[in-house]
């Protein structure tokens, strides 16, 4: 199961309790990746809301992927409002070794972005603004499209 | 009847229609003059799964999600 937190996910307890779950699995390699809210554009932080039945589908796909590499994910990720210099989303991998982890950490963070059902918004002057522009189309986007 | 949800930033409520196939809901929403700048971009699930084919079968009680762009992290 994905770990949804209302607002900031709190990145110190998350990443404590992740290394103690896997103390003594005998993984060699802990790689996480933790995304946090920046000064930019006037923001006063990000929004965000999930679709959870097609995330956890989208997520079971990649912990099985991970499980025939020897490895395991872990992922949490906020719902609702975040402020600058608070984070939003931590994924971890763990592996027997490096690489395993190092590849699959790019790997599932480039599909996370792509794939995941998250929307993102903008906090600016007291408004939540849809992040149109830095948003990706999910593959097989625009079915439903009539050609006229 | 199969029920339509827009998610995340289409703000449009639910709606309920008779379909036999996806091709049916492309029909019918095209005339939706507020939906036209969101169907090029939106993906689409049926009963919680993505879905290629417009001509995916849909029966009574089946739920079509529309998914436009995302950026999660």
């Amino acid at each position: 199961m994905v770990e949804l937190y209302e607002g900031a996910v709190p990145v110190e307890k998350v990443l404590a309790r992740w290394y103690q779950e896997e103390a003594e699995s005998n993984y060699g390699a802990f790689i996480p990746f933790v995304g946090t809210i920046r000064e930019e554009d006037g923001i006063s932080g990000l929004s965000f809301d999930i679709y959870e039945p097609i995330l956890e589908s989208w997520y079971d796909a990649w912990c099985q992927k991970a499980k025939q590499a020897g490895a395991i994910i872990k992922m949490a990720h906020s719902k609702g409002d975040v402020l600058l210099h608070e984070s939003s989303y931590i994924a971890a991998v763990f592996s027997p070794k490096r690489r395993v982890a190092l590849e699959m950490i790019d790997e599932f963070v480039e599909d996370f972005k792509a794939s995941a059902p998250i929307w993102k918004y903008d906090l600016k002057d007291g408004k939540r603004i849809y992040a149109k522009d830095r948003s990706t189309k999910i593959s097989g986007a625009g079915l439903l499209k009539i050609s006229q | 009847m199969v029920t339509i949800e827009f998610l995340g930033p289409i703000q449009k409520e639910k709606i309920s229609l008779e379909a036999a196939t996806l091709n049916d809901v492309a029909q019918h929403l095209s005339k939706d003059a507020e939906l036209r700048t969101w169907i090029d971009t939106c993906a689409v699930a049926v009963n919680d799964v993505m879905v290629m084919d417009l001509n995916t079968k849909l029966s009574s009680g089946d739920k079509v999600s529309l998914l436009p762009p995302v950026c999660g992290g």
